[in-house]
């Protein structure tokens, strides 16, 4: 492989860095009431949102309709999933570094492997949330559950949802498109090469 | 109110077509100048005093919309200011608790010459006081009481850069400088024994923390107003006085004999300089100042018990006196800081001082003679010119940014536009009744925004639809950016404005606190999650503390409370959002309820009577769920054996001991 996709290859595997600088997902609520919106970040390592208090004010309404009141703690994810990013990064720089084709296409897969997980996972946790609900809340709509959407907006009550990905997301995006590339590009230059010799 | 009769009588006189002056001061266009459309914001805040209701006022204008009433020298059962634990401290003074005063006076804080929205300073008129309302919150956080005062009304003036705010006293007292405060004397002895004072309270650059730094103790008049100059005028400061005949009774008579009384003029930093330098003495003193503290949420007092004097004789320079016609109220200072314009209340013209004229006059000793020692000046000497017939019964001039000072005539209800440059008047507008002050969005800084002016009326009458014998009073918003005035819109207000104050809305909102943080709340009693509220007693003492959240209190439950206790409930409203107020009253409490802001924590005191079950409940509707939001105390006959216990939702094991120190 060529300097120059070796470098590329670094540049995918440390493109998996904006995981650590931005959310992977963003959730927007907008109410009557909240006309500037409530906006729940999920990242690689944590929940946060447009304020310090946004997890906070979630719970205060969803406990309304008996939804599970969500906490940074409760989800193992958060815990495990950057030492599975950092992970990635290490592979992928040593992948570079070795310049070996098969293995840019062994990480490109594990990466979007693990990349599809993430999203059943989230998909998983958003199902239960909007499920499980107490038997016992104050609001109770017949038949009514309140799965956010995983992509795109709904409407559930007051509040009209939007789900997307965010800049974190791009990380992996980045990190599988440019891989991937490397692999294609290894190939078409490689040609080349084996006729001339 | 002699003034107030007289104008009926002129307006009765003038009579028939005041229908029509009605319809014809205002034009059609007017309603779009003062449209704010729902849900867009004003441009600016203006800040009316409450007069007699101890409050200030803030309205949006040009809308006329009332934004908020804050409480500063009266109790306020809305949020409970004054009632709760938090905030009774603010309202001591050397007379023990007093929740009520006459607040005339709003004056924002200053740099540079012009107002930075940080801090609205305001007097209380009848036990003097000076309060400090922070604009990041629109509370009230400080309030001194003003020692060697009496009728605290010539206040708060602030110097261009905040150095000092003033104080003046309307009423002289014989004062006792051995002991400290007000000395005794016949009413007989008023020429000899009775002096008045000016207060120089020092204001911290940071946080706004004021400071009694001196006084200077003067001749007893009656001090009405003040106005610092700018510019070249700076270090001065101009008060008017009125009673210089020293008259002790029937002062509508006695005080109204002299052609002339005084505009005083103060050289500030001079005096500064005398007290710094050890020219004050020291006398006794017993005032209290009052402090909220951010952090606690909780105001404390300290008792002084010092105060420097300094006396005019021996600080040559610092103190002149200038005749003006006749009992003035208003004195104000036009942008360039050359002219000092003197409302005399009684006077037919509006006399026109000139500030470099007095630099000359003070030079070449232009006297004509001394009041205790104090220089006084030829008249002639330091007049600029007279405004010829302004109207009847000028009161107080501001200015716009076009050289043009605008003056009340609360005799003949008018508001008068004249120019600086020639003196002559150039406009008049009819206003409805009776002016007394009105203020120019930093008409009285170095650049005057212009563009509005509200005339602040005394007298409504017929005005709006009757309410019975008591009337508000009202504002009038007149457009001041062409030649001529226009009348744009009247609005009532609450109590009686004396004075306003407004800015530009960028300079206040951008500051404005959402919400105080749950973790910057340092108040003893806060508990920052339902796991730590307890309830404990303390002998026949019973705290409970307490939070509330969206929908429900925590504890909701409580049992163990015996008539006679002493019950205080610190609720902390753990909300960490914006507009989440969450209020709480408790059934046959002696004072109010009490209005609790997120992140806040307040108490409220409780003494139940009589045995019996007594709910308690959230006052403001905070969310769907209000009307749930309750709960309920048991009050057991005195001596009863039914131990603590509290909980919410489910059953919580009781502490194991009561606490007892």
């Amino acid at each position: 492989m060529s300097l120059f996709l070796r470098i590329l290859m670094i540049l995918a595997a440390l493109s998996l860095g904006l995981l650590f600088l931005f959310p992977m997902w963003k959730i927007y609520l907008e109410a009557p009431q909240y006309p500037e919106g409530l906006e729940l970040h999920i990242w690689v390592n944590k929940l946060g949102g447009s304020s310090e208090s946004v997890l906070q004010n979630f719970n205060i309404l969803n406990h309304y309709i008996g939804m599970e009141p969500i906490h940074g703690e409760s989800f193992a994810e958060l815990r495990f999933m950057p030492y599975i990013v950092i992970a990635f990064m290490i592979a992928g720089v040593i992948v570079g570094l070795l310049g070996k084709r098969k293995l840019v296409l062994i990480w490109v897969v594990l990466l979007t492997i693990a990349g599809l997980a993430g999203v059943l996972d989230f998909y998983l946790w958003l199902y239960k949330f909007g499920t499980n609900l107490n038997p016992e809340a104050p609001i109770k709509v017949p038949g009514m559950t309140y799965i956010p959407p995983l992509l795109g907006s709904k409407q559930l009550l007051n509040f009209k949802a939007l789900s997307l990905p965010s800049w974190g997301s791009l990380g992996i995006f980045l990190g599988i498109v440019v891989s991937g590339l490397v692999y294609i590009l290894g190939k078409t230059r490689k040609q080349p090469h084996l006729t001339e010799a | 109110m002699p003034l107030a009769f007289l104008a009926v009588t002129i307006l009765q006189s003038c009579g028939g077509n005041d229908g029509n002056n009605k319809n014809n001061a205002v034009s059609d266009d007017v309603a779009s100048a003062v449209y704010v459309p729902p849900g867009e914001h004003d441009e600016l805040y203006s800040f009316l005093s409450g007069g007699f209701n101890g409050q200030v006022s803030v309205y949006g204008l040009p809308s006329g919309r009332l934004l908020k009433v804050i409480p500063v020298f009266s109790q306020f059962p809305e949020n409970g200011y004054g009632y709760n634990e938090e905030t009774k401290p603010m309202l001591m003074t050397s007379h023990g608790f007093v929740p009520w005063d006459d607040l005339h006076h709003p004056k924002l804080s200053r740099a540079d010459g012009m107002a930075d929205g940080r801090w609205l300073f305001v007097n209380g008129n009848n036990t003097p006081r000076v309060a400090r309302i922070d604009l990041r919150t629109f509370e009230t956080v400080e309030i001194m009481e003003i020692p060697n005062s009496a009728g605290n009304h010539c206040s708060p003036y602030p110097t261009n850069n905040g150095e000092y705010v003033l104080a003046g006293t309307r009423f002289s007292v014989p004062l006792d400088l051995e002991k400290g405060g007000m000395g005794d004397a016949s009413l007989d002895e008023y020429k000899d024994k009775f002096r008045g004072s000016i207060s120089f309270i020092k204001v911290d650059k940071e946080n706004g923390d004021m400071d009694l730094d001196f006084q200077i103790l003067v001749p007893g008049f009656d001090y009405d107003l003040a106005n610092g100059g700018k510019g070249p005028s700076n270090d001065w400061v101009f008060f008017t006085t009125y009673n210089t005949e020293k008259a002790g009774t029937l002062k509508e008579l006695g005080a109204s004999q002299n052609d002339k009384d005084y505009l005083a003029a103060i050289n500030w930093k001079l005096a500064a300089k005398y007290a710094a330098e050890g020219k004050a003495h020291e006398m006794p003193a017993n005032y209290y100042h009052n402090k909220l503290d951010h952090g606690t949420h909780q105001a404390k007092s300290t008792l002084k018990k010092k105060v420097r004097y300094l006396l005019p004789e021996e600080c040559p320079g610092m103190m002149y006196l200038i005749p003006a016609p006749k009992s003035p109220h208003g004195i104000d200072v036009d942008p360039t800081g050359e002219y000092m314009v003197v409302n005399g209340k009684l006077a037919s013209s509006l006399p026109v001082f000139s500030f470099s004229k007095m630099q000359k006059a003070i030079e070449n000793k232009d006297f004509d003679g001394e009041v205790n020692g104090i220089p006084v000046f030829k008249y002639e000497a330091v007049l600029h010119g007279e405004v010829k017939e302004p109207g009847l019964g000028p009161l107080h001039t501001e200015f716009d940014n076009k050289g043009n000072g605008y003056s009340t005539m609360f005799v003949s209800s008018e508001v008068v536009k004249w120019s600086l440059k020639d003196l002559q008047v150039k406009d008049r507008l009819p206003v409805y009744y009776s002016p007394g002050h009105l203020v120019i969005p930093g008409g009285d800084t170095r650049e005057p925004y212009g563009k509005y002016l509200v005339v602040m009326n005394k007298i409504t009458k017929d005005r709006y639809l009757p309410t019975g014998p008591e009337l508000v009073h009202s504002a009038q918003l007149i457009d001041i950016s062409g030649d001529k005035m226009r009348m744009l819109l009247d609005f009532p207000t609450l109590a009686e404005p004396h004075y306003a104050q407004a800015i530009p809305a960028d300079k206040v909102a951008p500051n404005s606190v959402k919400f105080h943080k749950l973790d910057e709340n340092r108040h003893p009693d806060a508990v920052k999650s339902e796991k730590d509220v307890s309830v404990t007693r303390q002998g026949k003492t019973v705290k409970i503390n307490m939070t509330s959240i969206r929908s429900h209190f925590a504890p909701d439950n409580i049992e163990g409370i015996q008539v006679g206790d002493t019950v205080i409930f610190h609720v902390t409203n753990l909300e960490q959002d914006w507009d989440v107020p969450h209020g709480f009253a408790v059934m046959g409490a002696n004072n109010a309820e009490t209005l609790i802001m997120p992140g806040a924590t307040q108490s409220l005191r409780w003494v139940p009577k009589q045995a019996g079950v007594y709910p308690f409940y959230c006052t403001d509707f905070c969310s769907a769920l209000h009307q749930e939001m309750q709960g309920y105390v048991r009050v057991s006959p005195r001596g009863a054996n039914v131990p603590i216990k509290f909980s919410t939702g489910e059953r919580k094991h009781p502490p194991s001991t009561a606490s007892v120190n």
